[in-house]
């Protein structure tokens, strides 16, 4: 029998979207740090602006280096396409709003990041979408929310901060039984951990300032289509009108007639970062495309690291509990067993047995951890959730999310595990002492 | 547009435009298990520079109804049928891969009606591997994987996609799962089952073009050179490095070369 030919992740993780520079030999992706591109002629000019060719016009829309990344991106998820953002809130924004407008409705988790939280919850009512959040857990509670103007579900592979492991082949099955998308936040997976679209997810976007650039030094975002939903059929025919109606912005180009599987991605670009405007700049694609390529290796470390750090905490007598799915009293475990085989990534939090002083003692403490809001660095990360990533939620909100007073958020690093425990464990005698 | 052909609604990619009678007309005959979009670029070009497009999704593929028709002659014929009911009374056709044979036998049996075909990836005989054929007959996956891991060439398999953004690989994987049931494999015995090739380009009376891929596995140029020779009137033009994605892998390149001939 004949083996079908394709790549592994570790290859693609190098190659996918990438070639020799065929004008000056560079083994690397050049950065392409120009705005626009040259026309060879008007006929050309026209063609590109009327997608009858395609190619690069102006940066904001396209770059070279951004396509790259985007290809490779689409390449590690198994997706058809993927569009470079200025961020993760940017990929997340560009998502909703290619596919709703005034009177739409969103179901979401609501184990969230903050961020997120605050863009569905606070801002988007202001323009007429709204959002239900429910606990991920619960399936009757999303189908529950539905409403007649529900076009989305969203979710985060790995509920921030208590790792909830969201259930998206039921999820997923729950949102096309009423004819709309599941819309996956990777973020704290990557594709090396989990890739959402072999488990039914329809969309995927990252904050690729995180583990797929992996070193802290960028702000991107990634939004990938799995080119799987039939916008125009069964249940969800009649819903998504940007895509299967005459867009007049765009020479009444219906989207999903223009390309079957890649619909989505064209009405993203041709309307969401044109008129948004909110692209990834071609020095930022570069930086996350070097990330990318040891991200296989840089995943697996992160992984062993967290599990040598779990390990420590969990066995700590001044810690209470700690929310790792791959420990058995997680809420997860099972779940997390099939969905994320090769490890729960390198974010979790715990939460301190005591006062807030002492956890405030605890995070000042630190020496090789870094107090500060970000995770998915190489280097270790701290953080105290109430009182930063989700400050603007109500108490009530922050108790439905998992999070106490007393939760710390750590992002765990590549440096040798045993400095890292040592570090968490002196840290823990001085909060003792408080 | 949707179109009612022998009584079945037919879809046809026009680049959203309205047909226009004064103006000559352009088929566009997709290959096995796709659809019109594998002409996106090409097909949107001519339809915004004075054809009328008709990217069709053939019986039983995309947004068309009915069974997949079974041989290539029934194709050829529902192309006519097309242009009757569209009332366009010549065409030039464009086909590629299985579409190209069902363009070939098409300006054989309606030499009136079709002005110029071009054959893009052709092949006659169009053999096809016993192990694709069965996997096909099972409706496995694998059948969509070895279709992929052939058409794209190697290089493109790693990506460099001219559209931005576009992961080739993963949209020609997608575009296949799209498929109905037992359609591939219908798809695949009429190419195989096609055995007037020879004698039906020997009859062509309109010009050929054919394009071919130097690196196409699926239908590789040995297999063209028989046609080649057979055709009365024809020209080639041989993309380098291209596989049988060609229209993917070099849009402009096919376009050019459309454009030099239509």
């Amino acid at each position: 029998m004949s083996k079908p030919k394709s790549h592994g992740f570790d290859t693609l993780s190098l190659h996918a979207g990438a070639a020799p520079d065929p004008t000056t030999g560079a083994r690397a992706t050049p950065i392409y740090q120009s705005a626009s591109f040259i026309f060879p002629d008007s006929d050309h000019a026209a063609a590109l602006f009327n997608m009858e060719r395609a190619g690069h016009v102006y940066s904001r829309i396209s770059n070279p280096t951004v396509a790259v990344l985007e290809e490779r991106i689409a390449a590690l998820e198994g997706g058809v396409g993927a569009i470079g953002t200025a961020s993760g809130q940017a990929a997340l924004h560009l998502a909703i709003v290619t596919l709703l407008g005034a009177g739409s409705h969103i179901v979401a988790s609501r184990s969230l990041y903050g961020g997120s939280h605050n863009l569905l919850d606070y801002t988007l009512p202001r323009f007429g979408i709204e959002t239900t959040f429910v606990d991920p857990r619960d399936m009757d509670a999303w189908r529950n929310a539905v409403r007649p103007t529900t076009r989305l579900f969203f979710g985060e592979t790995l509920g921030n901060p208590g790792l909830d492991v969201l259930d998206i082949p039921r999820v997923a099955q729950a949102a096309h039984e009423q004819g709309v998308p599941l819309l996956v936040d990777s973020t704290f997976t990557t594709p090396w951990l989990m890739r959402p679209f072999d488990h039914g997810a329809d969309l995927v976007f990252h904050s690729a300032t995180k583990f797929l650039s992996g070193h802290g030094v960028v702000i991107g975002g990634v939004l990938v289509d799995s080119g799987r939903f039939d916008w125009d059929g069964g249940a969800a025919r009649g819903r998504f009108p940007t895509l299967t109606e005459p867009y007049r912005g765009f020479h009444d180009m219906v989207f999903s007639e223009e390309s079957t599987t890649a619909g989505f991605l064209l009405r993203a670009r041709r309307e969401g970062i044109r008129d948004f405007g909110a692209c990834m700049s071609p020095f930022t694609a570069f930086q996350i495309l070097q990330g990318i390529e040891t991200l296989p290796l840089r995943m697996a470390r992160h992984v062993e690291n967290t599990r040598a750090v779990v390990a420590f905490l969990a066995a700590h007598p001044l810690v209470l509990d700690v929310g790792y799915p791959e420990l058995p009293g997680h809420p997860d475990h099972a779940l997390a067993k099939i969905l994320l085989p090769r490890g729960c990534g390198a974010v979790f939090s715990f939460n301190l047995r005591g006062t807030r002083a002492q956890g405030r003692k605890f995070i000042e403490a630190l020496n090789l951890f870094s107090h500060l809001a970000n995770v998915g660095d190489a280097k270790s990360l701290v953080i105290h959730p109430a009182s930063t990533t989700h400050f603007r939620m109500t108490p009530a909100d922050l108790a439905k999310a998992g999070i106490t007073e007393g939760t710390i958020r750590l992002s765990i690093g590549l440096e040798d595990p045993v400095d890292l425990i040592e570090d968490l464990s002196r840290a823990l005698h001085a909060a003792g002492k408080t | 547009m949707l179109i009612d052909v022998n009584g079945s609604q037919s879809y046809a990619y026009t680049g959203t435009r309205a047909l226009d009678k004064t103006l000559p007309a352009v088929v566009f005959v997709h290959g096995a298990a796709n659809d019109h979009s594998v002409w996106a670029l090409q097909s949107r070009y001519f339809a915004h520079h004075g054809c009328n497009v008709l990217a069709v999704d053939l019986p039983g593929h995309g947004r068309s109804q009915g069974e997949a028709l079974a041989s290539v002659e029934a194709i050829a014929d529902w192309i006519a049928r097309l242009l009757d009911a569209v009332g366009m009374a010549r065409a030039a056709v464009v086909g590629h891969s299985l579409g190209s044979l069902a363009t070939l036998a098409c300006a054989t049996r309606y030499p009136e009606r079709v002005v110029k075909i071009a054959l893009l990836g052709p092949a006659v005989p169009m053999l096809v591997s016993d192990d694709l054929i069965a996997a096909a007959r099972a409706d496995d996956h694998i059948a969509f994987e070895l279709i992929t891991g052939w058409s794209i060439s190697a290089g493109k398999q790693l990506g460099g996609n001219t559209v931005p953004g576009m992961w080739m690989t993963g949209n020609a994987l997608r575009l296949m799962e799209r498929t109905r049931p037992g359609v591939l494999h219908t798809d695949l015995v009429a190419c195989q089952s096609y055995a007037t090739g020879l004698a039906d380009a020997a009859a062509v009376q309109c010009p050929a073009l054919v394009i071919m891929g130097s690196r196409d596995l699926m239908t590789p140029v040995k297999g063209a050179q028989s046609l080649l020779a057979a055709l009365p009137d024809q020209r080639t033009v041989t993309l380098q490095g291209t596989g049988h994605a060609m229209m993917a892998e070099q849009p402009d390149a096919v376009l050019d070369a459309l454009r030099a001939f239509l």
